[in-house]
């Protein structure tokens, strides 16, 4: 025994067996077993009803199987066994975070399929409430996006503080935070008072500032562009055949806003541009996400500007006693998260035959084993985040 | 929707296809295809230059019951009488008009419906349905999923909540119910099962309804 040997070992300690084995260095050729885990539904990240069947071989994903279900509580039967306005507050309960375009979208449908007009100030009011809730959902997106990144709070409570502001609005209106309930068949419920318009022109007069705002700590933050560039990528001509809409598809730079090509409302009337994203990766939803929120900040300024006077319902529309011809019509819109779709059959009585909500959420989540394979663990909870999905709406 | 059916039959040769009119003021026309050229004709919708349909929105399923159809009918038939001036005894046979009403049974069907439309055009909606031949055992149509990915899901949810059997779609589970669940629930006559987990001692309500159920009132 040496010299230097005496000096580094403890008087009276043992050595374990086996002390002075070479370290083994993982390389390619050791075959694993591979793991299946089963991701949620208790995972934080998965809002707690959702499930993720994954089969990893180390640290990379080779499968990937969502399940779902969780939450479903056959929204579609109960909307069969009452009148079509009676569904209306439970549309705001599919994507709770945007009840407005819920709302806005199933009296689209039920407009197309009875035929009906809507007054003007009634069309700016829809936009100028669906812009505000476009707004707040990117916001609350991009704060829980990052939350999974592990920016704990902070960037969650500055798109937060935002959003309750919006809230604040809502509930002025329709008298709910969440579920407002707002929209009817041919119109609104209740008119805007001057007191709210001013109140609402202060809150948008605010929200370029929060956009400077949140774009200056987050746009070049080297930990989101290091974990979002190149992750999750998704190809156009996939996404364009997997259905997928709203800020994915235009992340991946397809140019289709339902805004701009259905001009729905009173969309027409308003100068916007559409943002697309160039590589569909996790930064690209990102941006197109902060870019929007800049457009409809914009569209929310032209039609605070312009709100004709008027009546907010058409003095035709029927209220009680609403029973549509037969015959069936598909009615949709760009929810925040993308192609909210109503489909109704009448067989000329008092509730639907058939109703059906075609949820974007559920439908964009087609393509998420194909944007996780081959990736890391760590980053299906991003790629996730970034889809947006609220599982109300793919419950349903 | 004419033009549109003219090309199916032009590319598709065989393609059976049928417009379906839409009364409501939506204006949404729908074409009816036959199974046999389903797939053919998905792919010809989307990979046409002129339609180009590449975008598969919504997939839904509907269903229409068995409708007892009764129909009042004339019927003239032979019958015999007492002819008036004749013989007391003797009976005349007489053409006579009866109104008779008929009763019979219009199966019903399950039916996909597809809404299309076309990114690259910018056009649409094309609503394209499928009818299975009945309700009960012959329920299987052919899947679009290889046609359009968007399928995937939501033909799984009809298979779950309608109970169409698509063929050639590449996972056929139940999606939003368990895998264990037997029934159907989107179809019209679905009955809520009576042992519900919440009513561990059924009484009252819940109690007779189960008894009507097993038909022991």
């Amino acid at each position: 025994m040496s010299a230097a040997d005496t000096k580094t070992e403890r008087v009276g300690a043992a050595k374990p067996e086996g002390w002075n084995r070479p370290p083994i260095i993982p390389s390619d050729d050791i075959e694993g077993e591979v793991l299946e885990v089963a991701m949620g539904p208790h995972h934080p990240s998965t809002h707690g009803v959702f499930r993720m069947d994954l089969a990893l071989d180390g640290e990379r994903v080779i499968k990937l199987k969502p399940v779902f279900g969780y939450l479903h509580r056959n929204h579609e039967q109960l909307a069969q066994n009452q009148t079509y306005l009676a569904s209306m507050p439970y549309t705001d309960r599919l994507d709770y975070i945007c009840s407005l375009t819920n709302n806005w979208a199933y009296a689209l449908a039920v407009e197309k399929l009875a035929g009906q007009e809507v007054p003007e100030r009634a069309e700016y009011l829809r936009v100028i409430l669906a812009e505000l809730t476009r707004v707040q959902n990117h916001a609350s997106t991009i704060g829980f996006l990052l939350q999974e990144m592990g920016a704990s709070g902070t960037p969650l409570m500055y798109a937060f503080r935002e959003r309750e502001k919006i809230l604040d609005l809502f509930e002025g209106l329709t008298g709910s935070r969440m579920m407002c309930n707002y929209m009817r068949f041919g119109g609104c419920r209740v008119d805007a008072s001057e007191a709210w318009l001013a109140a609402t022109r202060k809150v948008v007069a605010g929200l370029p500032a929060f956009a400077d705002e949140f774009e200056r700590f987050l746009m070049t933050n080297e930990i989101l562009m290091a974990r979002c560039q190149g992750v999750g990528v998704l190809k156009p001509d996939l996404a364009i055949n997997a259905g997928v809409s709203g800020p994915m598809l235009r992340g991946s730079g397809v140019n289709y806003d339902i805004r701009k090509v259905d001009h729905y409302g009173v969309y027409d009337r308003f100068k916007f541009r559409v943002p697309l994203g160039d590589h569909g990766d996790i930064y690209d939803r990102y941006m197109v996400r902060t870019l929007e929120m800049r457009e409809s900040i914009s569209i929310l300024e032209q039609a605070l500007k312009d709100l004709p006077g008027g009546p907010i319902m058409d003095p035709k529309a029927k209220i009680r006693n609403f029973r549509p011809k037969a015959g069936e019509a598909y009615g949709r819109i760009e929810a925040p998260k993308g192609e909210l779709g109503f489909y109704l059959i009448s067989d000329g009585g008092p509730n639907p035959y058939r109703y059906r909500v075609r949820p974007p959420s559920l439908i964009n989540l087609t393509v998420l084993e194909d944007m996780c394979l081959g990736a890391n663990v760590a980053d299906v909870v991003l790629i996730f985040g970034s889809v947006d999905i609220v599982l109300g709406e793919v419950d349903r | 929707m004419e033009e549109t059916k003219a090309a199916i039959e032009r590319a598709v040769p065989g393609a059976v296809v049928t417009v379906i009119p839409n009364a409501s003021p939506s204006g949404q026309h729908s074409l009816l295809i036959g199974e046999e050229h389903a797939v053919a004709i998905g792919t010809f919708l989307r990979d046409d230059a002129e339609l180009a349909l590449d975008f598969l929105s919504n997939v839904t399923g509907v269903d229409y019951l068995d409708k007892e159809i009764a129909e009042k009918v004339k019927v003239t038939r032979r019958v015999p009488k007492a002819v008036d001036g004749a013989e007391p005894n003797q009976v005349q046979m007489v053409e006579e008009t009866v109104e008779e009403t008929r009763k019979h049974t219009q199966p019903g069907y399950l039916e996909a419906v597809y809404h299309l439309y076309s990114v690259s055009k910018k056009h649409g909606p094309v609503v394209i349905r499928q009818r299975t031949a009945n309700r009960s055992d012959q329920v299987e149509l052919p899947s679009l999923t290889s046609v359009w990915r968007s399928a995937e899901f939501q033909e799984r949810e009809v298979f779950d909540l309608f109970g169409i059997v698509f063929k050639g779609h590449p996972d056929l589970r139940r999606i939003l119910m368990w895998d264990e669940f037997k029934d159907y629930p989107m179809r019209r006559d679905y009955v809520e099962p009576d042992d519900f987990e919440y009513e561990p001692t059924a009484h009252d309500q819940v109690l007779k309804r189960a008894q009507e159920h097993e038909g022991r009132v």
